[in-house]
């Protein structure tokens, strides 16, 4: 897979919930190249940001050569890219990391926040039955787009929707199964679920995140711990740009 | 045609434009955007005798102009590093600059010896980085501790070395003479500038470490007028490196008195950067009408 760095044009924007963005950027050197759970550094215009935002791919649309992206305006970067209309210019660099490994397996998606984006990829990927949870603090996004995929449930911190609590407890009040875990979301969400799997004698396949410099596996900022000495490294952690973003559960520490 | 060729103790680089060690791996992962045949040369990220585990995440912040980064020196050690990046960098007509960092003299003699056989070209000794707690910078503020571990791994080495110094100290030129004194055949400077940012919504430190080297075109200003002063004070020759973003910042570094110049935080931010300052290097020359870039080393006095 070959990664490149382009000037994106901007398809179109909008706001589809507070501080939440959805971009669609034509990108087709990346779009041809992506797979779901792939990531994007999207570069900012301005000197004094140096570094490049990776955020998470959410559709790819192949055929158009697009990509999508939904993210969550947290600082100076993804403001000025919130602000971004239709014809505007954006560098990004991609496609970046491994991305999910899909198997034909009953299936269980979970997102949490701002990780429930590249789950809508993978739904629109799998050639299989397959249920998504997904966790909010209380606004909701991106749940109609899921509900017309299939079996969809959400859980949230205020109970104003679903069920009230976490994506484990969303879990269990539906009663799911699945034979196979994909997840992304933050960190205590990615150590519960890693718990639930072992539990349940199944395997997870889980994105991380980290703060990233270089986005190629080069600088080592965005490490996480390994439970075995990593190949590359020869120490216990894994690059979460390169060897990542997505891990089997059980071979990273969390 | 223009000449870009350079010589630091002996070694032609085709070009002055080397890679500022640790932001840029082995040049494996900059090789899919970048033909590292149009490199000077490549300066690996540090290794030491044995592998490294680093600091605890988060190991980077952003700052104005710039960024933080206590990485901690993570590396695979020298076996692994001489069994894989060595022969990696040798496919490339690029000079191979391998540095070398430790925690006590032992460990910097260990490394200098296994690498006295290797096919590298130079060694550049990291006496000056900010973010482990024993060895790196703490040979690198004192002038007298400067010139012992030059003067003891100048013994041990096959090869020229380079002592990387640190911006870290009151006075720059006390530490460069130092480390000529003690032989080091070409000096590199700056290192990063110890900083810390606090994340006031967390209300903690941005970085686990607390601090963190600042580099980034930030520093730029600061690492000129280093490179100026060593310059004027030392005989040896001089990368300078801090902030170089473009060829027109390469080119202030020259014109103060750098034979070479590395390029480092431009690589995150663009990584074509180390082929693209190259390119408009040898441009500058042709429209200001230089000949040889030699012309213009530490033209401006």
């Amino acid at each position: 897979m070959s990664k490149t760095k382009i000037n994106a044009v901007v398809a179109s924007q909008e706001k589809i919930a507070t501080g939440i963005y959805s971009m669609w950027l034509d990108a087709e050197p990346i779009a041809k190249e992506a797979v779901p759970g792939q990531f994007i550094s999207v570069y900012s215009k301005d000197g004094a940001n140096l570094l490049p935002r990776p955020i998470s791919i959410c559709e790819i649309d192949k055929e158009n050569g697009r990509l999508r992206i939904v993210y969550r305006v947290v600082g100076k970067g993804t403001d000025e890219f919130s602000k971004c209309v239709a014809g505007d210019t954006l560098a990004i660099m991609g496609p970046l990391g491994n991305g999910f490994t899909l198997k034909s397996k009953k299936a269980l998606l979970i997102g949490g926040g701002i990780g429930v984006p590249p789950m809508l990829e993978l739904a629109k990927s799998l050639d299989c039955e397959f249920a998504m949870v997904a966790g909010y603090r209380d606004e909701l996004f991106l749940n109609e787009e899921f509900e017309k995929l299939g079996n969809f449930y959400v859980a949230t911190d205020d109970g104003s929707v679903g069920t009230k609590g976490t994506v484990i407890d969303a879990i269990k009040a539906n009663d799911i199964k699945a034979d196979i875990i994909y997840a992304c979301g933050p960190i205590p969400m990615l150590r519960a679920i890693k718990e639930y799997a072992i539990e349940s004698g199944i395997e997870a396949q889980i994105s991380m995140e980290e703060r990233m410099a270089c986005g190629i596996g080069a600088c080592l900022a965005c490490v996480c711990k390994s439970k075995d000495k990593d190949e590359h490294t020869n120490v216990n952690n894994k690059r979460i740009c390169k060897d990542g973003p997505v891990f089997d559960a059980r071979e990273v520490e969390l | 045609m223009v000449s870009t060729k350079v010589n630091l103790a002996g070694v032609e680089l085709k070009n002055p434009v080397m890679t500022a060690s640790g932001t840029f791996g082995s040049g494996k992962e900059y090789s899919e955007f970048v033909d590292l045949n149009r490199l000077g040369a490549v300066v690996t990220k540090g290794v030491a005798n044995i592998p490294w585990p680093g600091n605890p995440t988060p190991r980077i912040a952003e700052t104005y102009g710039g960024m933080l980064n206590a990485i901690g020196l993570q590396n695979p050690g020298i076996d692994v590093f001489v069994q894989r990046d060595i022969p990696f960098l040798q496919q490339y007509d690029t000079k191979i600059i391998v540095n070398v960092c430790g925690k006590s003299t032992e460990d910097y003699c260990e490394v200098v010896e296994r690498l006295n056989d290797e096919p590298i070209d130079m060694m550049e000794i990291n006496i000056s980085c900010p973010n482990v707690k024993e060895g790196g910078i703490a040979f690198g503020q004192d002038a007298k501790a400067v010139e012992a571990i030059t003067a003891e791994l100048k013994k041990r080495a096959k090869k020229p070395i380079i002592m990387k110094l640190s911006p870290n100290v009151t006075n720059i030129v006390e530490m460069a003479k130092a480390a000529e004194a003690g032989g080091a055949d070409v000096l590199s400077l700056i290192n990063t500038l110890t900083g810390m940012k606090i994340d006031i919504n967390r209300k903690t430190f941005a970085l686990a470490n607390k601090t963190g080297g600042l580099s980034g075109p930030a520093i730029k200003p600061v690492a000129v007028r280093m490179v100026y002063q060593v310059a004027n004070a030392v005989k040896v020759p001089i990368v300078g490196m801090g902030g170089i973003m473009t060829a027109e910042d390469a080119m202030e570094f020259i014109l103060a008195g750098a034979t070479a110049v590395s390029v480092g935080t431009a690589n995150f931010v663009n990584p074509y950067a180390t082929v693209e300052i190259a390119e408009g290097i040898e441009k500058y020359l042709e429209v200001q009408g230089f000949k040889d870039i030699n012309e213009c080393i530490g033209l401006v006095k």
